[in-house]
């Protein structure tokens, strides 16, 4: 620090310019702090209109508070039709649609996404590995509205083969295409951990008689089980806010039904309904899009905190 | 093996069986083989299915026309129809973006990396981009529809769409840009500063021409996720029938239209891929195919430079 001091004392110019740039830079970071608080700002301002019929500041200095959509209403109900017919705002439609989705990827994305990475960690060679891992880099970085296109002209086909009475939009299609989606989240952060787990514990066990299969299953596995569990949870947190193959291959039909090849619709694929329809701006329909949008984004950030707290909490220190 | 083992050995319940043992672990191998290859077939699948769906329909006329309601146009004995003003709407929005997060997501790392004191501010900022990374895209877009579109007063246009998408892809231009900075060594800004430079001079003459490659790469690799990426510019409203791209001129000189309204590439698949008629099918795969093929170019330049450049 101190050779800037000694040029600030020759030289005013350039230290008034070294402290302004200083400045600029902060703005740049600091838009990273604004980003959130517009975001929150946003949610909570358009999700009060959605509940209270008007915006915060106009609530605290116009007239009494009045609810027209109760959060039980919202909570509870099980009828979500906004914009047509009888209105009735019950989210749990769309959030039922939503875990579908979710459970549907998590049983393709989870078992097939660690043994991915139990492969390159402990028993692809080196050569196979660097060819592997770029490729499920690649399936990383398709767009998503490709994987809906994906999903509809072929997922869905084979399933209506299979299932006669799979319909043209359908949850198990979603769900299955948001599955391959999320492998190499899974596969490429699970093996980061099983990567981390020195030699010398997998040594021991080889010294103790284990078979490749014991270390891999019994010693790495359990190494390296908060550093998979958080890829996991990221995962999911990335199958709930899933928005353009879900809203392709599922549909657009809130509705509560075990039946995996019947037509849903989640929050996102709700929230693209009415970015593409002629919602006028201020109608309840434009407000249901906050209140639905903070229902996602409170649980995408939960299941982020979550995830970052297990790696922190139960991360194993090697030394 | 003997059996003096059993009791507190993890692995007593396998048992001493070897050739059992074996067994299970061929098989073991196979399943974690087959599932690796789960991933891999699917994107073969992928491709071969969009190449498929398009063969056919895609034509050089696909590339240089406007949208048609009437399926027949796209055949290449058709009269003509296309991706044309989304794929000019695409680039222009890219360029735009490109303009806004070089300056921001370099600005933010370079703060970060080079003059950020170790407090709890700058804790803070680094744990909230990390956080940023993991918001839903479509989030991003109702921040774009109210703020930007609404608030700001920009209405549906290139300007509203690229700064929602900027924000998008700040944290990761951030964090690959921070990357870069780092790998920059120390003792390269100590030889700057024993020159007498000051820590702006040791950042723009010093780290930031060594850095650049890798924020280049970064960049660009983050530049083409912004263009696959829908669900904000579903958000912030751009248009499905677009007929011209977004480009006006002013004296036989074109410049983007920035506060008009736009089409883009991918929704414009997506505008297809729902229409219900069968040949729209092959058109939405067709568009695909374009962006696909951009995506690549894109990549294939951040690949390129990280190589050209790696080895010095």
């Amino acid at each position: 620090m101190s050779s800037i001091d000694l040029t600030s004392e020759t030289n005013s110019t350039s230290h008034r310019t070294s402290v302004a740039v200083r400045w600029v830079f902060f703005g740049c970071a600091f838009i990273t702090v604004l980003t959130t608080l517009g975001i929150i700002a946003v949610l909570v301002n358009g999700a009060v209109n959605f509940f209270f019929g008007a915006s915060v500041i106009d609530r605290l200095t116009g007239d009494a508070w009045f609810q027209q959509v109760t959060f039980t209403e919202f909570f509870t109900g099980t009828e979500w039709s906004p914009i047509i017919g009888d209105r009735s705002y019950g989210v749990l439609p769309l959030l039922w649609g939503t875990m579908m989705i979710v459970v549907g990827s998590a049983i393709v994305a989870l078992p097939v996404g660690t043994a991915t990475a139990i492969y390159l960690s402990e028993y692809a060679d080196p050569r196979v590995r660097r060819t592997i891992k770029p490729t499920l880099e690649v399936l990383a970085g398709i767009p998503t509205i490709v994987y809906g296109f994906f999903a509809i002209s072929f997922i869905t086909p084979i399933l209506q083969r299979f299932f006669p009475e799979t319909g043209t939009f359908n949850a198990a299609a979603g769900a299955i295409v948001v599955g391959i989606m999320i492998i190499p989240m899974v596969s490429s952060l699970s093996e980061d951990a099983m990567s981390a787990v020195p030699d010398h514990l997998r040594n021991a066990a080889y010294g103790l008689g284990a078979t490749k299969y014991e270390v891999s299953t019994q010693v790495v596995v359990p190494a390296a089980v908060s550093g998979i569990t958080a890829a996991f949870i990221l995962a999911i947190s990335r199958a709930i806010g899933e928005t353009m193959a879900v809203t392709l291959a599922a549909g657009m039909q809130p509705n509560i039904t075990m039946n995996p090849f019947a037509e849903i619709q989640t929050m996102t694929a709700y929230m693209v309904q009415i970015g593409t329809g002629d919602v006028s701006v201020g109608s309840i329909g434009y407000q249901s899009l906050f209140a639905v949008g903070i229902t996602l984004f409170a649980m995408t950030l939960a299941m982020n905190l979550l995830s970052l707290w297990v790696r922190e909490r139960y991360q194993e220190e090697y030394r | 093996m003997s059996s003096d083992t059993a009791g507190g050995s993890p692995f007593e319940n396998v048992g001493d069986d070897v050739d059992r043992k074996r067994t299970i672990g061929k098989i073991f191998v196979a399943i974690c083989f087959a599932s690796t290859l789960v991933g891999i077939v699917a994107l073969v699948a992928l491709i071969a299915d969009v190449l498929y769906e398009s063969w056919g329909w895609l034509s050089f006329d696909f590339l240089t026309y406007p949208p048609s309601r009437f399926a027949e146009n796209y055949l290449p004995t058709g009269r003509g129809a296309g991706i044309y003003p989304a794929l000019i709407g695409s680039i222009l929005l890219i360029a735009l973006t490109a303009v806004f997060t070089m300056f921001l997501g370099v600005g933010a790392a370079i703060y970060l990396e080079e003059y950020a004191p170790e407090t709890k501010l700058t804790a803070f900022i680094e744990a909230n981009i990390a956080n940023l990374a993991g918001v839903p895209s479509i989030v991003y877009g109702l921040l774009g529809l109210a703020m930007f579109v609404r608030a700001f007063q920009l209405g549906t246009s290139l300007i509203a769409a690229a700064l929602t998408l900027t924000l998008l892809i700040l944290p990761i231009v951030i964090v690959s840009s921070q990357e870069a900075l780092r790998a920059v060594p120390d003792s390269q800004r100590q030889a700057a500063y024993g020159l007498g430079a000051n820590k702006w001079e040791v950042t723009r003459d010093v780290v930031l021409p060594r850095a650049m490659p890798g924020i280049m790469t970064g960049t660009i690799l983050s530049l083409s996720r912004a263009i696959g990426e829908t669900a904000p510019i579903i958000m912030v409203g751009a248009a499905t029938s677009m007929f011209v791209p977004p480009v006006k001129t002013t004296a036989g000189v074109p410049y983007p239209d920035l506060f008009g309204p736009f089409a883009a590439m991918p929704m414009q698949i997506f505008d297809w891929a729902r229409l219900p008629q069968a040949e729209f099918q092959h058109i939405a795969a067709a568009g695909i195919v374009v962006l696909l093929s951009v995506l690549l170019f894109m990549n294939a330049t951040a690949i390129y430079i990280r190589n050209r450049y790696e080895t010095r």
